[in-house]
């Protein structure tokens, strides 16, 4: 389903700062978040995690657990079903069941420090964890696999001897490369044969946890009849559903998933990891099952943002334009299959029209934890590695870095690599605002006291999704509207769904009340992620409240004896046509709906093909301590094609929280891991992300590219505020410092050890 | 977790005879904010926590002319929102204001920072470098020692089963001292120093001469390390003393510094970051201990 939109003027609601639905509940506590939830009769479940990066289980005993007071139950691998051997969709990206179930508890082999190998239901908290403490697990270690040149190499140790990798179309065997695959545009070789210039570099990347602060967690009551009841912060409580069906091996419609508040996700919670133990628990208990990890096992145990090592060749010609680039793309997928490098590999170029283009792109695996979406899945690394190379070739060209990236911008018409043209996009405007920005024309001034200062600038690229969304509205008797929809509202997506509808329904965003229900009570609807939510759901939204007008306009023409096509709706008013006097505002006519038919609901669903892309540009500055290597942000810029911001106050948010995850992935933040593949650094303390007092204000301009898919023009927002910030405070530090790194994160030992090296010491 | 007993004695006796009762399997705490941690990540089990905040000995502050002496359960803020200790001890509270964030420094002190006995702790630089005593009661009696000589370990110190240390007495410093900590963090807050040098400064009345000095080093050996001293011994080969006051001789004094370090490579820094650093670090607080004195002369 595709209709094309002209921009809407004269917007009321959409447009507007309202107090979000679910703001006092929040801000005062007494939201109800997944840790919260307290049933009648809770137990507690705990697991145990394996102390091997890779190692083969020889046994589990758990009979020292089962004989202690309080235990209920305890489980190993053994005591779930034998899933499917086929693919779902998790929102971002795809899962193999039957691998998702040997992720969520280890079969025969412990992949990854911290996978779980077994667990227990006792009376309390403390009980389950001395009780899996008692659970005694055989090892056999084996060899670590800790990279991707380590996956890669001959001979290397196989994670899973059994697989398959598609490899350009072939099934091949005994390979840690679970699939590779191609992009052409055109032909390279000539490309570069016609290119002045050619920048080659090769970039690596630790794997980064999304950082959410609410754990992962999971209430889970098998019962008498064989359903289960879940409650689970999650992104998607249809997810959690059909991932906890497939690996339990029953039918999605015997389970029902109740939405609980969620803490912050950035796509790490489209995946489950609780709900099918605390179920199987809870079936052996019979009794509800309450798991929540620590935030060890979040970093351990979650799914982090893939790694890996990824190579940019670009080509230039002396009159500044692109002739071709090469991108080799290889992300550690973690423990299993299906990492975001297809998705890396549709962003590492997608800023640039080129005529020539070779993408490779590999999924490898490691003896990490499995990787998941984290905020515009994949294209954060690849903009690390083809940022820098255009801001090389623009250093040793003495190009404008704006200018150039304009000169060589997509825009529509454009054909992407991988096939794709560009619709309408808004590349083009948004670095023209940054050129018209007041940081862009304000020259970076030096430091009084020795420090190196740099500014950055970098472009980055997102798909944005559309799928499916169910939206259903009531009218109550004082013209209020109840509105029900699916999605988990992450980033404040009840207000922006709720305010489309109130602007077809030309009523105030308050008069539009918002619920998300459980699984049984509203349509499916996909994950919160991929940026559909208010793209997706809100058209859903629209829809229901159009025919929501149609369905009133027939109870006014019934009220006032006329031809239901003779009504008129505008400015929230309905009116006959040819008589003046005839005229009923939207909850006038609510109060005299009794009588005219019964209450007046409707329903819409969608499932969109099409999401309209968003680019976004960041300009940073920033000042380097060349004794101690210490950066500090000092100014930075958020610049996105926004379409049409709903609620502006929330896309603003979305930008300078991408930007902010963006520094801490830039300067501190990795998973620190040991030869022995263990992460050394599993605290907030130690994984150092940004805090408040490490940032300045994160400066937005919100650039307006109507989105010509969606009737208010609406774009994705949320995702795309990540993909620039690598490229942007990268370029930045190379320019206070006058260095290239190429490894990230680009921490003060580094830049001490990089500028000393430059000093020839 | 083990389940433990929770004791809050009211008397110096009462803690000790816990203390004693429990050996290894008891820990005092003042704030927590170490121990509880521990705790719960599994690090030991306890069978008793000895809350010491109920010890009036434990919560007193003196500072008079023969010096500042706190009890060892003592909040940082305590010390650095009392005007009179926050400027006549300014290298103290350098480190008493950047532990942790409000909360943490609202609970934790000095005392339980000493007694934690982490490589890393910013607190014991400070003290050692202002010539502190910790002051110790145990089933024995009492007994002072050096702050310098206190910890043998990560983690470990020369406290015997039983033993509490109940305060830490700082010397009055003389006309002409002065002191300055400052650790090394990738961030502005709230982490843990990859390394940290506090230095202090007695230089003549003409503010050009070093008469001695002190500089302490954390997060780059087993133990806080005082530089020019081997734990135990009598013997300590100043740096700085009979030195006059220039970038040379400071520069020298950083160098002999990182020749002091023994640090290993971890999440939190490499071995040649963390010497770097060292030199860095230690240039800048004798600089400002330097300013420091002179501002007292």
């Amino acid at each position: 389903m595709v209709a094309i939109y002209e921009p809407t003027q004269d917007l009321k609601v959409v447009g507007t700062r309202p107090i979000r639905h679910d703001g006092y509940d929040k801000v005062t506590g007494r939201a109800l978040y997944g840790a919260d939830v307290k049933v009648p009769g809770l137990i507690w479940g705990e697991v145990l995690r394996s102390p091997h990066a890779h190692a083969r289980i020889k046994s589990i005993d758990t009979s020292a657990a089962d004989a202690m007071p309080g235990v209920f139950a305890t489980m190993t691998h053994a005591d779930l079903p034998m899933a499917e051997d086929k693919d779902v969709d998790v929102g971002e990206g795809m899962v193999n069941v039957r691998r998702h179930a040997v992720n969520v508890m280890a079969d025969d082999k412990a992949l990854y420090k911290g996978h779980v190998v077994a667990a227990v239901a006792a009376i309390d908290r403390n009980t389950a964890q001395e009780a899996a403490r008692r659970i005694e697990v055989e090892y056999e270690p084996l060899p670590v696999v800790n990279n991707v040149d380590e996956a890669m190499a001959e001979d290397a140790p196989l994670l899973h001897p059994d697989m398959h990798g598609n490899h350009l179309g072939q099934q091949i065997g005994g390979t840690n490369v679970a699939g590779q695959f191609r992009h052409q545009l055109g032909d390279p070789e000539q490309g570069f044969a016609e290119s002045d210039l050619i920048v080659d570099r090769t970039f690596t990347l630790p794997m980064v946890h999304q950082g959410y602060i609410e754990l992962h967690n999971a209430t889970a009551f098998w019962d008498e009849e064989d359903r289960i009841t879940i409650w689970s912060s999650t992104q998607g409580a249809f997810g959690v559903r059909s991932q906890t069906a497939g690996i339990l091996k029953i039918d999605e419609s015997n389970i029902k998933v109740n939405p609980v508040e969620i803490g912050g996700g950035f796509g790490g919670k489209t995946v489950v990891y609780l709900p099918p133990v605390a179920a199987v628990l809870s079936k052996k208990a019979h009794r509800p099952v309450k798991m929540v990890m620590d935030r060890t096992s979040v970093f351990e145990g979650s799914g982090p943002a893939p790694g890996g090592k990824i190579r940019v060749k670009i080509g230039v010609s002396n009159d500044g334009k692109i002739k071709a680039a090469e991108a080799d793309i290889r992300f550690e997928a973690g423990a299993f299959p299906g990492s975001a490098v297809s998705a890396g590999a549709l962003c590492v170029l997608a800023c640039y029209d080129i005529p020539h283009v070779r993408i490779d792109g590999r999924d490898v695996l490691v003896n990490k934890p499995k990787s998941a979406a984290y905020r515009a899945p994949g294209s954060p690394q690849v903009a690390f590695a083809s940022e820098q190379v255009v801001d090389e070739i623009c250093d040793r060209m003495g190009w404008d870095k704006l200018q150039f990236r304009l000169e060589n911008a997509s825009k529509q018409g454009t054909r992407r690599a991988d096939g794709p043209t560009f619709a309408r996009v808004g590349l083009v405007e948004t670095l023209e605002a940054a050129r018209a920005s007041d940081h862009w024309n304000t020259p970076l001034e030096k430091s009084g006291d020795g420090k190196l200062r740099g500014r950055g600038i970098a472009s980055g690229y997102w798909m944005n999704g559309g799928g499916k969304s169910t939206c259903d509205l009531s009218v109550s008797d004082d013209g209020i509207v109840f509105m029900n929809e699916g999605s988990a509202d992450i980033g404040g997506t009840r207000a922006s769904i709720a305010m489309q509808a109130a602007e077809v329904l030309g009523i105030g965003a308050h008069d539009v009340r918002p619920s998300i229900p459980d699984t049984d009570s509203i349509g499916f609807t996909g994950v919160t992620g991929g940026s559909r939510t208010t793209y997706a759901t809100g058209y859903a939204a629209y829809q229901a409240a159009t025919e929501l007008i149609e369905k009133l306009k027939s109870r006014a023409a019934a009220l006032w004896g006329i031809d239901p096509e003779e009504v008129d709706f505008s400015d929230g008013v309905f009116s006959s046509k040819s008589d003046p006097e005839l005229k009923l505002g939207f909850k006038d006519l609510a109060r005299r709906l009794d009588g005219t038919g019964g209450p007046v609901t409707s329903t819409a669903s969608v499932d969109l093909a099409e999401a309209g892309n968003s680019f976004a540009v960041h300009i940073c500055d920033l000042e380097v301590d060349p004794n101690t290597g210490k950066t500090d942000v000092i100014r930075y810029t958020a610049l996105q094609d926004v379409g049409k911001a709903v609620h502006p106050a929330y896309v603003e948010g979305q930008m300078q929280g991408g930007a902010v995850q963006g520094i801490g992935w830039t300067l501190n933040e990795e998973y620190f891991m040991t030869e022995e593949g263990v992460m050394a650094n599993s605290s907030f303390l130690d994984y150092r992300m940004p805090t408040s007092l490490d940032l300045p204000m994160i400066d937005t301009i919100m650039v307006e590219v109507p989105n010509p898919l969606h009737p208010f023009g609406v774009r994705g927002v949320a995702e795309v505020p990540l993909a620039p910030p690598l490229g942007a405070v990268a370029n930045a530090v190379t320019d206070a410092t006058g260095t290239r790194f190429t490894d990230a994160p680009i921490n003060p030992g580094k830049i001490v050890a990089g500028l000393a090296h430059e000093n020839g010491a | 977790m083990h389940p433990f007993e929770y004791v809050a004695p009211t008397s110096v006796e009462g803690a000790v005879k816990v203390l004693g009762e429990h050996g290894e399997r008891a820990r005092p705490i003042a704030g927590g904010t170490d121990v509880l941690v521990q705790l719960r990540g599994g690090r030991y089990e306890l069978d008793a926590i000895v809350d010491v905040k109920n010890i009036p000995e434990l919560m007193q502050i003196r500072n008079d002319s023969d010096g500042l002496e706190f009890g060892a359960a003592v909040a940082c803020y305590q010390l650095y929102e009392d005007p009179g200790i926050s400027a006549e001890y300014p290298g103290i509270i350098d480190a008493a204001s950047l532990i942790g964030g409000i909360q943490i420094q609202s609970r934790a002190g000095l005392g339980g920072n000493l007694c934690n006995a982490a490589p890393s702790a910013d607190g014991i630089g400070p003290l050692i470098v202002y010539k502190a005593v910790a002051k110790i009661t145990g089933p024995n009696g009492s007994r002072e020692v050096a702050v310098e000589d206190f910890c043998t370990a990560p983690g470990r110190t020369v406290l015997q089963r039983g033993e509490l240390v109940v305060s830490i007495s700082v010397p009055k410093p003389p006309k002409g001292f002065g002191a300055a900590y400052e650790r090394f963090i990738p961030r502005n807050e709230m982490d843990i120093a990859v390394a940290g040098v506090a230095s202090s400064v007695q230089l003549d009345s003409s503010g050009h001469t070093f008469e001695a000095s002190r500089i302490a080093l954390a997060s780059v050996g087993p133990t806080p390390i005082l530089c020019g001293y081997e734990p135990g011994s009598s013997g300590y080969d100043d740096p700085l003393a009979g030195k006059s006051v220039s970038e040379d001789s400071i520069a020298a004094a950083g160098k002999l510094a990182r020749g002091s370090a023994s640090p290993i490579n971890d999440m939190r820094g490499t071995i040649e970051q963390r010497r770097h650093l060292v030199d860095v670090l230690t240039r800048r607080t004798i600089g400002l201990a330097v300013e420091r004195a002179r501002a007292a002369l």
